[in-house]
């Protein structure tokens, strides 16, 4: 039976950490596809922070997490209105589209 | 339990949310009424700023000292004078809505708690409490395409860059067990060798907040975002929120991470290097006024970080006294910017300004001011600005990076002198539309501050000095 520690709460925050940021700087696709890549980023941190607690024996970490958890969802919900008016102005929300600003 | 202490954030939130209700309840348009109040709050939370006592509250959360207080005094005055240039040009674009004025009076609140942070989660939330309304503000011209994009971008990254600084600050409690900064200070003060798990954080939340100062490798964010903002907001950007920032970062470096500077201080250097030399190259091919700012916001930010890379006490007096220098001239251009207008439609050429020194004398003569201050002539401002950084670098015998300053502002003039050429000495396209009254107020002001700043400059080295002193004990 394997101990499941600190290290390996680590590790999977880590993978997912890692998948978030390559969800947005590889995906050619939709922005809806870079918002869930955010929220994965915060959820990663999270999970550090919990571990980290229960492992410190400090509350200040899942202090933390709630604060994280709250501001995510203002930001999803700000996120998610701009790309509603970006969609209104060009009929799309193609990665590859967001590139009339440039130089 | 001390909330007292917290008096000029707590009276700003309260006025934001009783300005939010008086907007929404009368039928009719609230804009300037709005405005008016937003104004009254900051300067009813400047006074309450000025007569704040040192001291930590809310648990260590919180801390008021002479940086702090340094660095609100001239966050709520960017801010103030940029809403003031805000109010005619979003009335001249039809984007007269009173919730600009709450946004700007959010961001600003944000921005406070940021710079009066002592703990890495009062740093978070009030950083995020700056750029929620930030991203907002950017895509303020809804029905405009390029504003939105600009908000779209400005978002992602900023979300981004928001999730890379809390991965290192998760690591950085993890591995030191603390999120206080004095207990920071402490645990990496010490004798101990620094753990690599917080090494890895700091240089997390170091990427982070060169996302927020625009350092590269993290600016490409910034020329799009002000290209594509409205222009009364990206005037707020270039101002206001780029003091904040530099505050969050000298207070995160020189305060908790103080002890760590052998592990910070290589990164710091090389971003300020490339930051020069990119917002000098890059500036020069540029046609957009906007961009232009842009990329010679990039070049200052080097400067200000070269003033942070050498640590020292006369360093971070650097930046003290660059900062209120720049924003004064900033505020002075974008006043400019503003009021760029021809037959009621906003223009945003360098080419549009071709023979402002006949058409309109006295705003010809601010930009030139301002285009010769940001590019370091004496005697004005931006000189000393400049010379106050260099002059620890030399003396800390960090020489290559005082090199490349020097070498990044000659080649930095050409661009900013090319303004003045053609306002002087090209065929005008057209005068440009008599300019509100609220540029006229901004641009005598900073226009002053910049042209005779070496007057009078001990009142402003004192406060600097008194605020270095409280940030590093």
């Amino acid at each position: 039976m394997l101990d499941i520690g600190l290290a390996h709460y680590l590790v999977v925050s880590a993978i997912l950490f890692v998948l978030g940021v390559f969800g947005i700087f590889m995906n050619r696709k939709n922005v809806i596809v870079i918002l869930m890549s955010v929220e994965l980023i915060l959820l990663s941190v999270n999970l550090n922070l919990v571990a980290f607690s229960a492992q410190l024996g400090d509350l200040t970490g899942q202090v933390f997490a709630m604060f994280i958890l709250t501001v995510a969802a203002a930001e999803a919900a700000i996120g998610l209105a701009i790309v509603v008016i970006y969609f209104r102005n060009r009929g799309s929300i193609e990665v590859e589209d967001i590139s009339t600003l440039k130089g | 339990m001390n909330w007292t202490l917290a008096l000029p954030e707590l009276v700003l939130a309260l006025s934001g949310l009783a300005i939010l209700v008086a907007g929404v309840l009368p039928r009719r348009d609230m804009t300037f009424p709005c405005t008016m109040m937003v104004l009254g709050a900051f300067l009813l939370s400047g006074a309450f700023v000025l007569t704040q006592p040192d001291g930590m509250g809310f648990g260590g959360q919180y801390i008021s000292d002479a940086f702090a207080r340094f660095m609100k005094v001239l966050v709520l005055a960017g801010a103030a004078l940029a809403l003031l240039l805000a109010l005619d040009w979003n009335r001249a674009e039809g984007l007269s809505r009173f919730e600009y004025p709450v946004l700007v009076l959010f961001a600003t609140l944000g921005m406070m708690v940021m710079i009066s942070a002592n703990d890495l989660m009062s740093l978070y939330l009030g950083l995020e409490l700056l750029s929620l309304p930030l991203y907002v503000m950017a895509a303020f011209h809804r029905d405009n395409a390029r504003s939105s994009e600009a908000g779209l971008k400005y978002f992602v990254l900023g979300a981004l860059s928001s999730g890379l600084m809390l991965y290192g600050m998760s690591l950085v409690y993890g591995f030191a067990g603390t999120t206080n900064f004095a207990q920071l200070a402490q645990v990496l003060g010490g004798t101990a060798p620094i753990s690599a798990g917080v090494v890895v954080g700091i240089v997390f939340i170091i990427t982070g907040l060169c996302f927020k100062v625009a350092a590269v490798p993290f600016h490409m964010w910034t020329p799009d975002v002000y290209e594509g903002a409205p222009t009364s907001v990206v005037a707020y950007f270039a101002t206001a929120t780029k003091v904040g920032a530099i505050a969050a970062i000298v207070r995160v470096l020189a305060g908790p991470f103080g002890g760590a500077v052998d592990q910070w201080q290589q990164v710091i250097v090389l971003a300020s290097i490339a930051s020069m030399i990119l917002g000098a190259f890059a500036a020069i091919g540029q046609t957009n006024i906007k961009r232009l700012m842009a990329y010679s916001w990039i070049s200052h930010t080097g400067f200000v970080l070269m003033g942070l890379a050498v640590g020292t006490e006369a360093g971070l007096r650097g930046v003290l006294i660059y900062t209120p220098i720049y924003l004064m001239m900033s505020l002075g251009a974008f006043s400019v910017l503003v009021a760029m207008r021809r037959n009621g439609h906003a223009v945003e050429n360098i080419q549009d300004l071709a023979g402002l020194g006949r058409t309109d004398p006295a705003m010809a003569l601010g930009m030139a001011i301002f285009m010769f201050a940001m590019a370091g002539i004496p005697p004005l401002s931006g000189f000393f600005a400049k010379l106050y950084v260099l002059l620890p670098a030399v003396e800390a015998g960090f020489w290559l990076m005082a090199v490349v300053a020097v070498l990044s502002s000659v080649v930095s003039a050409y661009y900013y002198l090319r303004v003045v050429k053609v306002m002087y000495f090209d065929a005008s396209t057209g005068a440009l539309d008599a300019r509100p009254s609220g540029v006229s107020f901004v641009l005598a002001g900073t226009g002053l501050f910049t042209m005779f700043f070496f007057l009078m400059p001990a009142p402003l080295l004192a406060a600097a000095r008194q605020a270095v002193a409280a940030l590093i004990g």
